[in-house]
């Protein structure tokens, strides 16, 4: 069963259509990166799964039962990109109150503070916590009643680098244990290790979706190879500019060459054979290289073809 | 059943913390006490007079007060979760809006039936003791009565309140609009109705106009508070009219719970309707 099933779903409010046949699903155990630029429809998804939005056509299952159903619900754990809490309650008092609106043993609550780092500062007023602070109360409040799914919206927002590194670990953990977890955010650098599959939306259509490599496939996006220490970098920059690659020096023995989709091994074969090549330093396309390639793309083609 | 529970218990302990029942208890404490000891000033004579005469004072109080207290509790309950972004979240738990609303309404209507319950029953408990000779059994009758329908007053309100906070989208406008709700029902509408019964010159239907009256809540919890004494002559101004009426106690009873049941499911079916 997967965690999550969308069907051909089109969402509009009024006239304004903001998501165009999307179909996508998660399976247990799976951490789905979902991004996008600014009214993309992330948000749209997210109220989706949650059961906030009824779809205007097509259908959203989770964890094979309708999003409404309350059983769903507790099953489920949301961390909303602006939550402000109660001011006037501290961290602990506001965790236990959502831990008996989820159903949730309230020996968990401390736990859970603990396991955020807040655990000194769950007697303090919630007015008085800082952005990441309350970042972090949400994430506890998200991980009541050991949920079996996880909707992230934006959860390194505000963290330090220390904590995103502890939220990415979390996610990590939590995924080992069959927890199947949506991570929406618009911080890329990071967040790659730590997904199975990328989704990428632009104007309320899926551009694309799959893992970092087969996205990298798909786009035939470039490596960037960069090797120094090299015998004969002049002849081998005029043989590649023959062959038509992009290449440059880069110091007095280095080289930087553009290897596009299948020329990659052989262009490593000759530095390593004729250039002695000392040291060689390969830069794969990033995440955020392909989240720019699908956005211009989906921006120069205006309503680039929508895929599944 | 649950769930409602765990939202009112939540809205109780921030009455609590933020002194809110302490406040509206302490209150309505010194105005009873004042009232009942000082009402009659005004006609040259000091100390409590009657208990009819202090009820009369005490209701046109709390026309204004019960009213205002009630808006000000609950105009934010939705509109407030709202902008803190808490209402998106609880509904993504498994927690239905009515049970939400419903919630709300049990821990804010407990606040202000304990508060009612405190402050003037503190108000009854000193005339009891205090006042010699005092008629105990019409004292605990007519408190009673004034309690309870006070009660219900402010539930009406709560309920007016949600009605607001569910429709608006900031909770600037409701609290203007709350406002708005308690210039209407406390001073407006019966001024609007003695200048109908004025400037129609005896045209209207003057059987028509004391029906009028259960159109607004604090009219009928002032008729339920003014009616059952021996003496009516403390009735003034458009209170009046309800001389007239005739109904029964029972019906002005009915009329005050349909002011609370009404609204009630109108925020219901408002709230329903609100996009998150």
């Amino acid at each position: 069963m997967n965690a999550v099933e969308i069907e051909g779903v089109r969402q509009h409010y009024d006239s304004l259509t903001v998501l165009h046949d999307l179909s996508l699903c998660l399976g247990e155990g799976e951490v789905l990166g979902l991004f996008g630029h600014n009214g993309a429809g992330k948000t749209t998804t997210m109220k989706l799964i949650l059961g906030l939005l009824q779809p205007s056509e097509g259908q959203v299952r989770v964890l094979g039962c309708s999003p409404n159903d309350p059983q769903v619900r507790r099953t489920l754990g949301y961390l909303p990109e602006n939550v402000t809490f109660y001011p006037q309650l501290s961290g602990r008092e506001t965790l236990r109150h959502f831990a008996r609106l989820k159903g949730a043993a309230l020996t968990q609550v401390d736990e859970l503070l603990e396991q955020v780092g807040l655990a000194e500062a769950m007697n303090r007023r919630v007015k008085t916590y800082s952005k990441g602070m309350r970042q972090r109360l949400g994430l506890a409040q998200a991980l009541l009643g050991a949920p079996r799914l996880l909707l992230l919206d934006e959860p390194t927002v505000g963290l330090d680098p220390i904590a995103t590194q502890d939220l990415y670990q979390l996610v990590d953990r939590l995924r080992q244990q069959g927890t199947s977890i949506i991570l929406c955010s618009h911080v890329l650098p990071g967040v790659e290790a730590h997904i199975n599959r990328a989704a990428i939306l632009a104007h309320g259509r899926l551009q694309a979706v799959g893992s970092l490599a087969s996205l990298r496939e798909e786009a035939g996006l470039p490596a960037v190879i960069r090797a120094s220490g090299l015998k004969q970098s002049a002849q081998l920059l005029q043989r590649w500019h023959a062959a038509g690659h992009e290449a440059r020096s880069v110091g007095v023995d280095g080289v930087e060459v553009v290897a596009i989709n299948g020329h990659k091994l052989g262009l490593l074969r000759q530095l390593l054979g004729e250039g002695e090549a000392q040291d060689i330093d390969i830069h794969q396309p990033s995440l955020e290289d392909l989240y720019r390639y699908y956005m211009e793309r989906a921006g120069i083609v205006p309503g680039a073809e929508g895929r599944a | 059943m649950n769930q409602v529970w765990n939202i009112a218990r939540k809205e109780l302990s921030d009455g609590l913390r933020n002194r809110w029942l302490l406040s509206i208890s302490l209150l309505f404490a010194v105005l009873a006490v004042g009232i009942a000891w000082l009402g009659a000033a005004a006609s040259g004579q000091l100390g409590f007079t009657s208990i009819p005469a202090t009820i009369a004072s005490l209701a046109s109080l709390a026309t204004f007060l019960v009213p205002l207290i009630a808006l000000l509790l609950a105009y934010d309950a939705i509109v407030g979760e709202d902008e803190a972004g808490t209402l998106m979240l609880l509904l993504t738990y498994p927690l239905g809006r009515g049970q939400l609303l419903l919630g709300k309404f049990v821990g804010h209507g407990l606040i202000l039936a304990l508060a009612t319950l405190i402050g003037f029953g503190c108000a009854a408990l000193a005339i009891g003791v205090l006042v010699e000779d005092v008629e105990l059994g019409l004292l605990i009758w007519a408190f009673g009565r004034f309690m309870l329908s006070s009660t219900l007053l402010g539930w009406g309100f709560l309920a007016l309140a949600y009605v607001l906070s569910s429709k608006v989208s900031e909770k600037s406008s409701a609290a203007g609009l709350a406002l708005g709700v308690w210039f209407l029902f406390v001073l407006v509408f019966d001024l609007a109705l003695l200048a109908l019964l004025v400037l129609s010159e005896g045209k209207f239907n003057p059987d028509l106009l004391p029906w009028l009256l259960l159109l607004n809540p604090t009219d009928v919890y002032r008729l339920i508070n003014l009616s059952g004494f021996a003496s009516g002559g403390s009735a003034a101004g458009v209170m009046a009219l309800g001389g007239d009426l005739p109904v029964a106690g029972g019906l002005l009873w009915s009329c005050l719970l349909l002011w609370v049941g009404v609204p009630l499911l109108v925020a219901y079916w408002l709230f329903l309707r609100r996009p998150t």
